[in-house]
């Protein structure tokens, strides 16, 4: 009996009882959070520097203390036990308060800024935007702005979760190293460099200095006030220009070749950071239905088309406007375009239009949408208007539905209800870009090993994007979709050992064999003859 | 048009109309008593678990099966008379049949324990069972396993995600030790003490008790402790659920008895999945194979057959996986517990006693038998050619690397394993 004393528990076993190292972490983070709701209210700190240190340090060590005592007392594994069950994943009350909250501060972000406490018109800055005077005095030498408390605060987020996020999948290094990736990149790339950067050219004028926010994502890069700034902006403005247009048009290519879209979606993008991070909570609530799916393919594309004619039209109004600052014309600049992109489509359409699955063939309906708008532009313009529309109202419009509204409320917002890749999968401009080479032009594939799978359906379940991964597994078919951003997740929790995310020959990339390894090799044949 | 009747929504039932949809338009009616859509079996641990949803388990899409035309009737057949090519459900429901296919699958062992039908008394086979399982975890404090194989771990993981200590009784000295062989069953030994499961080798279950409402509240074992308890797991193996055919002509020795064509001894009614058991088992194959994978393969052989392209059911080289709490296994070929008269074996395992390789060969002629692979994966791919080929254990081990299936940036142990094994195989010789 001695054996079954010892593993008598007293707890009653489906209470979520924490222990003392749990309730401490908890109690200090939420100290921190509630530093930040006093600040929030307005309350005034005599001592502004030391409080927000409090608060931060409260909020990241409170973080790593629960996440040390809930992973590190368990062996390494899989540990998605009660995801279902538990009110914050799965859609309960908890997760509606979280959603309700995060959606209104993003509101107040957006477009109430004065909530948050941000002197506008001269005014000294209150409320939690004043709370983070000190920090951003430290690093950029100025007041802080609504932006800088979003941008530090969602970098907090990136690292203590990202860290929690590191133990809980602590078996598995792939996921180890692209955490540490997507973490270095946001407090390197996004926060830490900009600020230091803007403190260094403090009388230049502010460009997005974030090296990895590449257009059409940065949907600004190539706003007149921005390409000003840029061309203004000295050595720095220039490189930072060229440096945002090889990232497009070079860099992003090559590595998507080699890698899929994995290295700037999961590997590097800020939304992809907080996503993989803070979101990896709520990964199984993205919808996997065939009708999501189809939903995907409009959403998506529709956002790739205005954000490329926003693009189109406001960098031919800025040539239009600016012709001093320019080389080419708007003439030129429009033909410039239109030629590329029937290049391109064209030689997409006669060396791939064999390989050319659904989400392809909308990507090219759009490629095709945006030639001809970008020609009616040119012909139906005047000299403010784009298509009898104002194009700075376009661009507010692109500003208010697709980069706050869209990315932000929904995007963030919402991660509770609909998962953690809202924005990737139905918005992102950029994700649809990277996702129509990853499907046609790239090494990258996740490989179905043989006849292994069981169609147990875990994959599916914690794809973050909605894919339907068993569907492809049990058919022994690699799956290659669009919208993979490569996060490894459904290789992680295979029971089986059925997935692998591979760069390898494209060759044999895309295969569909209907009957899977096992049986005879005559059958085989059989099948794949008819 | 000819109808197309399959008594069973399982993964062997389901895999023949699949196919026989695609190739054919004839009329295609699944009847499920369980449910009704097609789920798979192996994910309702998970879904107790809370890593999914019952509907996560279902691979098609609810309108998947009136876009193919497969009819689901939902209900149990209780008799079968083969000459009028009928069947009788539970509710008098006749369904006529032009052919008709069995893949009713099985059903829990039970060995005539007294109190085996108590309440809190349950295997994990049937959807039932989770929801029974579910209701009996509300209160449970500690559960007993009897039964040391795939399903009596995965059970153990189960009820320990909910915090209920379980303890675990196996017959064998080791886990699961007619299968895996000595270091490895060790290593699964380790693993479940880790997880605090009570494992209790060499223990088997002499009887249940009952509390004064019928619910099981002790077992005794076969070395006379009584172990408190409310929930008591019988995963001893299963057998075919075959009991409705008693009377229907259909030969039937433990299972449902087919030849390689998947044929009982009338015509135009199949068997295939756990309830068929072949005349002379196939190779170093059991004569009843209750396994996913050769439930799928069945299913796939006999549509050809059933749409004019009689083929033999006709496995190619034997593979499984499982997942024992933490630790992934895969096997390829035959890699036996207690080695053949011709086999040897050589056996790494990694210091964290976590991972190990062990490749079985043949002593004589040095061909490659077999590989299990505990916390490495690797390729099916690569052990179908190489058993094909028939390619020496030297070869096999000389590209193991070439076979690794982990994620990218996975430690590579390949060539600590590589001088491992290499140096077993000389001893061997040399001894």
């Amino acid at each position: 009996m001695s054996q079954l004393d010892k593993n008598l528990s007293l707890a009653a076993h489906n209470s979520n009882s924490l222990n003392i190292s749990q309730k401490i972490g908890l109690a200090l983070g939420f100290i921190g959070l509630f530093i930040l709701l006093l600040a929030f209210f307005n309350v005034s700190f005599p001592n502004k520097r030391l409080w927000l240190f409090i608060s931060i340090t409260g909020i990241l060590s409170g973080t790593i203390l629960y996440a040390n005592t809930t992973y590190l007392s368990k062996p390494k594994g899989i540990s998605n036990n009660g995801v279902y069950h538990k009110s914050i994943s799965n859609k309960g009350v908890i997760a509606w308060i979280i959603g309700i909250v995060l959606t209104s501060f993003y509101v107040a972000l957006y477009w109430f800024p004065k909530y948050l406490g941000l002197g506008e018109n001269g005014a000294t800055n209150s409320g939690i935007v004043g709370f983070f005077d000190p920090l951003s005095l430290a690093l950029n030498g100025k007041i802080a702005s609504q932006w800088f408390v979003y941008g530090t605060l969602y970098t907090i987020a990136i690292l203590g979760l990202g860290y929690k996020f590191i133990l809980k999948y602590r078996h598995n290094k792939y996921q180890l190293v692209r955490t540490i990736s997507v973490m270095f990149f946001q407090l390197g790339f996004a926060f830490l460099i900009p600020e230091i950067l803007e403190k260094l050219n403090p009388e230049k004028a502010y460009f997005a200095k974030d090296l990895k926010n590449m257009w059409p994502l940065n949907y600004y890069f190539f706003n007149d006030w921005h390409l000003k700034n840029l061309l203004n902006g000295g050595n720095l403005g220039l490189f930072m220009l060229l440096f945002g247009i090889s990232m497009i048009f070079i860099i992003s290519p090559i590595l998507t070749y080699f890698y899929g879209k994995r290295w700037y979606c999961s590997w590097v993008c800020g939304c992809g950071g907080l996503a993989e991070t803070a979101g990896d909570s709520f990964r199984h609530l993205s919808n996997s239905s065939q009708k999501a799916w189809k939903f995907e393919r409009w959403s998506i594309h529709i956002v790739l088309a205005l954000s490329f004619i926003m693009t189109i039209a406001v960098v031919f109004t800025f040539l239009n406007d600016n012709p001093d600052l320019s080389f080419i014309t708007k003439n030129q600049f429009i033909y410039g375009i239109v030629g590329f992109l029937v290049v391109f489509t064209g030689v997409l359409f006669i060396f791939k239009r064999n390989d050319l699955d659904t989400d392809a063939k909308f990507t090219i309906g759009t490629l095709i949408a945006i030639i001809i708008s970008s020609l009616m532009i040119n012909f139906f313009s005047g000299n403010t208007n784009i298509l009898f529309i104002d194009s700075f109202k376009l661009r507010e419009w692109y500003g208010f539905a697709i980069g706050s509204a869209f990315s932000g409320v929904i995007g963030v917002g919402f991660y509770p209800i609909l998962g953690n890749r809202v924005w990737c999968r139905f918005g992102c401009p950029m994700a649809a870009i990277l996702g129509l080479q990853q499907r046609l032009f790239s090494k990258f594939r996740i490989t179905t090993n043989g006849g292994q799978c069981i169609s147990c359906g875990n994959c599916t379940t914690h794809c973050e994007m909605g894919i339907d991964v068993r569907s492809y597994a049990q058919k022994g078919e690699n799956i290659v979709r669009s919208s993979c951003v490569g996060c490894g997740i459904c290789s992680a929790v295979c029971p089986r050992g059925v997935l692998k995310l591979e760069n390898a020959s494209e060759k044999g990339r895309i295969n569909a064999n209907d009957i899977l390894l096992g049986n005879d090799v005559n059958l085989l044949d059989l099948i794949n003859q008819k | 048009m000819e109808h197309i009747v399959i008594i069973g929504n399982g993964i062997s039932g389901v895999t023949a109309a699949r196919h026989i949809r695609k190739q054919s338009d004839k009329k295609i009616t699944i009847i499920s008593a369980e449910s009704e859509y097609f789920f798979s079996r192996t994910a309702l641990m998970y879904v107790y678990m809370g890593h999914m949803k019952f509907e996560h388990t279902q691979p098609y899409e609810n309108d998947f099966w009136k876009k193919n035309k497969i009819d689901l009737v939902t209900g149990l057949v209780v008799q079968l008379n083969a000459k009028l090519k009928t069947l009788i459900l539970d509710d008098d429901t006749i369904i006529t049949f032009d052919k008709l296919i069995i893949a009713t699958g099985s059903k829990p062992n039970k060995f005539g324990w007294p109190g085996q039908d108590l309440k809190g008394v349950t295997g994990l086979y049937h959807k039932d069972d989770l929801e029974n399982l579910e209701e009996y975890s509300k209160t449970a404090k500690r559960a007993v396993i009897v039964g040391g194989g795939l399903i009596g771990i995965e059970l153990a993981e189960m009820l320990r995600s909910r915090n209920i200590e379980v303890t675990f009784l196996v017959r064998e000295k080791s886990f699961w030790g007619g299968v895996l062989p000595f270091g490895e069953s060790q290593m699964i030994n380790r693993h479940i003490a880790e997880h605090h499961i009570d494992l209790r080798l060499e223990t088997g279950l002499l009887k249940i008790l009952s509390d004064e409402n019928g619910n099981a509240r002790a077992i005794v074992t076969d070395k006379n402790e009584t172990i408190d308890c409310q929930i008591v797991g019988l995963t001893a193996g299963v057998t075919p659920n075959i009991d409705f055919l008693k009377d229907s002509g259909i030969e039937l020795g433990r299972g449902v008895k087919v030849n390689r064509f998947l044929e009982t001894n009338i015509k135009d009614i199949f068997a295939i999945g756990d309830c068929a058991e072949q005349h002379e088992a196939i190779g170093l194959r059991r004569s009843i194979e209750a396994v996913w994978y050769t439930g799928r393969m069945m299913g796939e052989a006999l549509a050809q057959t059933i749409c004019g392209k009689p083929t033999q059911y006709n496995p190619g080289h034997w593979f499984n996986s499982a997942k024992f709490l933490d630790i992934e296994y895969q096997t390829y070929g035959w890699v036996f517990a207690k080695p053949l008269e011709n086999e040897a074996q050589a056996y790494w395992e990694y210091k964290d006693g976590k991972k190990s390789i062990r490749v079985s060969y043949d002593k004589n002629t040095n061909e490659f038998l077999g590989i299990n692979t505990f916390g490495i994966r690797m390729r099916h791919e690569f052990f179908d050619k190489v058993l094909t080929d028939k390619k020496t254990v030297e070869y096999v081990i000389e590209h193991l690397k070439k076979a690794n299936f982990d994620p990218e940036f996975f430690t590579s142990h390949f060539d600590e394993i590589k001088s491992t094994l290499t140096q077993q195989l000389i001893e061997f010789k040399s001894a």
